[in-house]
């Protein structure tokens, strides 16, 4: 944690967690600690503020991460391709199951969408403890939705590169590398899978 | 992070799959078990139009001369490589850049002698490497001692602070060119390997083992050349690069060598070189000491191509390339002398 690439970067890790340090002490010592209240800002911000950031975070995240994964592969096979030119169709596969990807994204921002519906903010307790799991479980389900296809985007990109690569050098290597990208596609699948958990409880609405 | 395998190949993905393709069609050993049953050079043209290089002597008036192939090879790669710096993005335009420095050194040198000799600068101009070629280059000739060439000419090219950190005006002159070559060339190796560390990643590692090898072979190489000559012990040990494994225990017993059996003590205690410099001689079936450091680059230039994302491919490449070159012009040399018996000393890369 001691390594900085150089002295810019040292002066603001400094002045910024000096910052946090200084405020939070006034706070702590003139008694003030109250004003900092988490309890209130959860119960101050509305749901719909937490499901909509879940769905964005859902779809933007999983496009994030298959664009990263198609450049990574498009690259090699481009460059790979203009010495062994019989590579360029077969691995058009390892494009495929990066778009896989974005497409686990719009199918889960979809599902969680139809989740969100008005409520009475006057109703009674329970309906709006409903209405507030609702938004945080939405929230949960987007964010684990994208950052998992965030990461098997990249996983299946930087190993279609390989793949790219190695079936230029060595056509019967392309099938064993692609089963290495094919683990690599099912992380995204998993988190697909426990998004869909997450939000099968909630519903957001009028009714208890 | 950026040149980290994330984001290599934003730019420099494309450049490394077509130098993984040029790669590819280095010749293998059925291609040099071909070329060495060759009877004439006709034969051997025959052979290569087969291979990678195609009909890249179509053109070439028969009888092929030796000295053609030799520039004709070296044009082929000229242009694969310049083809790849145009394409670069920093850092790798830096890195190949660095690459032609070598080649600069020795042009600068080339045309320092021929001038210090008289000679015309048409002359000399066609006799330089393509890759080391700079815009000043013509006007080399214009100065007639080293440091008034220093002031007038060099001091704009990349090379200038190569000069800066080693010699001063007034060593110029007093110094014989060679040392002025060898200074230059570490003053160069040692830039070089720091470029590559602060890059960091799999380039560092890679490079950093590539040059260190560079620097101990041409500090074994210059001590053993200097036994016979005039050449100081301290003015020696100014010459030795400081970025290899030798440095700093080995440098200090290499300086104080005096014939070869001390030079192979200190190679003894590393355990690449020990090996090297075993069974070296120059007997029929012995390799001489200059073929086994050959032997050590290519092993460490082929291993280069075993890692991603990094920029030691295009310097291996380049490397290997030359070897072939190398080995293709020996395997001429045999068959236009009609003397087959060491046509099997070259160095085999696949």
């Amino acid at each position: 944690m001691g390594y900085y690439t150089n002295k810019y970067h040292l002066a603001l890790y400094i002045v910024f967690y000096s910052a946090i340090i200084i405020v939070g002490l006034y706070y702590i010592l003139s008694g003030l600690g109250y004003r900092f209240d988490i309890g209130w800002f959860f119960e101050a911000t509305s749901p719909f503020m937490w499901a909509d950031l879940g769905i964005g975070l859902a779809i933007s995240l999983s496009v994030v991460g298959a664009a990263w994964g198609i450049f990574a592969t498009g690259s090699s096979i481009v460059g790979g391709g203009v010495k062994a030119p019989r590579i360029k169709t077969k691995n058009l596969v390892s494009i495929i199951f990066c778009e896989a990807v974005a497409i686990y994204g719009i199918i889960m921002a979809i599902v969680l969408s139809n989740n969100i519906a008005p409520y009475d903010a006057t109703a009674a307790k329970d309906i709006l403890r409903k209405n507030y799991f609702g938004g945080y479980s939405i929230f949960a389900a987007g964010l684990t939705v994208g950052l998992s296809n965030l990461a098997c985007g990249i996983c299946v990109g930087i190993v279609g590169s390989g793949a790219a690569l190695a079936d230029a050098q060595n056509a019967s290597l392309f099938v064993k590398v692609l089963i290495v990208e094919i683990f690599g596609s099912a992380i995204g699948l998993f988190g697909v899978i426990i998004g869909i958990i997450q939000v099968s409880k909630s519903a957001m609405g009028n009714k208890p | 992070m950026a040149d980290s395998e994330f984001l290599f190949n934003m730019d420099h993905g494309y450049l490394e799959g077509l130098c993984r393709g040029f790669r590819s069609g280095i010749l293998t050993q059925g291609d040099y078990l071909n070329l060495v049953q060759c009877e004439t050079l006709e034969d051997l043209k025959l052979h290569l139009q087969s291979t990678d290089y195609g009909t890249f002597l179509q053109n070439e008036p028969s009888p092929l001369q030796v000295a053609t192939i030799d520039d004709k090879l070296r044009e082929k790669l000229v242009i694969e490589f310049q083809h790849l710096r145009n394409h670069s993005l920093a850092p790798l335009s830096q890195f190949m850049d660095y690459i032609t420095y070598s080649y600069m050194i020795d042009n600068i040198i080339l045309l320092i002698t021929g001038t210090l000799h008289q000679r015309a600068i048409s002359e000399l101009l066609p006799k330089c490497h393509p890759l080391g070629s700079f815009e000043q280059m013509a006007s080399i000739s214009i100065a007639s001692t080293p440091a008034e060439l220093y002031n007038a000419v060099l001091v704009d090219t990349p090379l200038a602070p190569f000069f800066v950190e080693c010699i001063s005006e007034q060593d110029m002159d007093e110094m014989n060119i060679e040392l002025i070559r060898n200074t230059l060339y570490k003053a160069y190796l040692e830039s070089f390997y720091n470029f590559c560390q602060n890059i960091g990643g799999a380039t560092a590692e890679v490079m950093g083992q590539i040059l260190s090898f560079e620097a101990d072979r041409r500090c074994f190489i210059i001590t053993i050349n200097s036994f016979g000559t005039e050449l100081s012990k301290d003015d020696r040990a100014k010459l030795y690069p400081r970025c290899g494994k030798l440095y700093p225990d080995g440098l200090v017993k290499l300086a104080k060598a005096d014939d070869y059996d001390q030079v192979q003590n200190v190679a003894q205690y590393y355990g690449e070189y020990r090996n090297i410099f075993d069974n070296v001689g120059n007997g029929p079936s012995e390799k001489t000491l200059e073929d086994r450091f050959f032997e050590h680059e290519v092993k460490l230039n082929v291993l280069a191509f075993q890692q991603q994302f990094h920029f030691g491919v295009f310097y291996s490449w380049l490397k290997l390339k030359e070897q072939e070159s190398r080995n293709v012009v020996w395997i001429a040399e045999c068959i236009a002398q009609r003397n087959r018996g060491k046509i099997d000393n070259y160095v085999p890369i696949f």
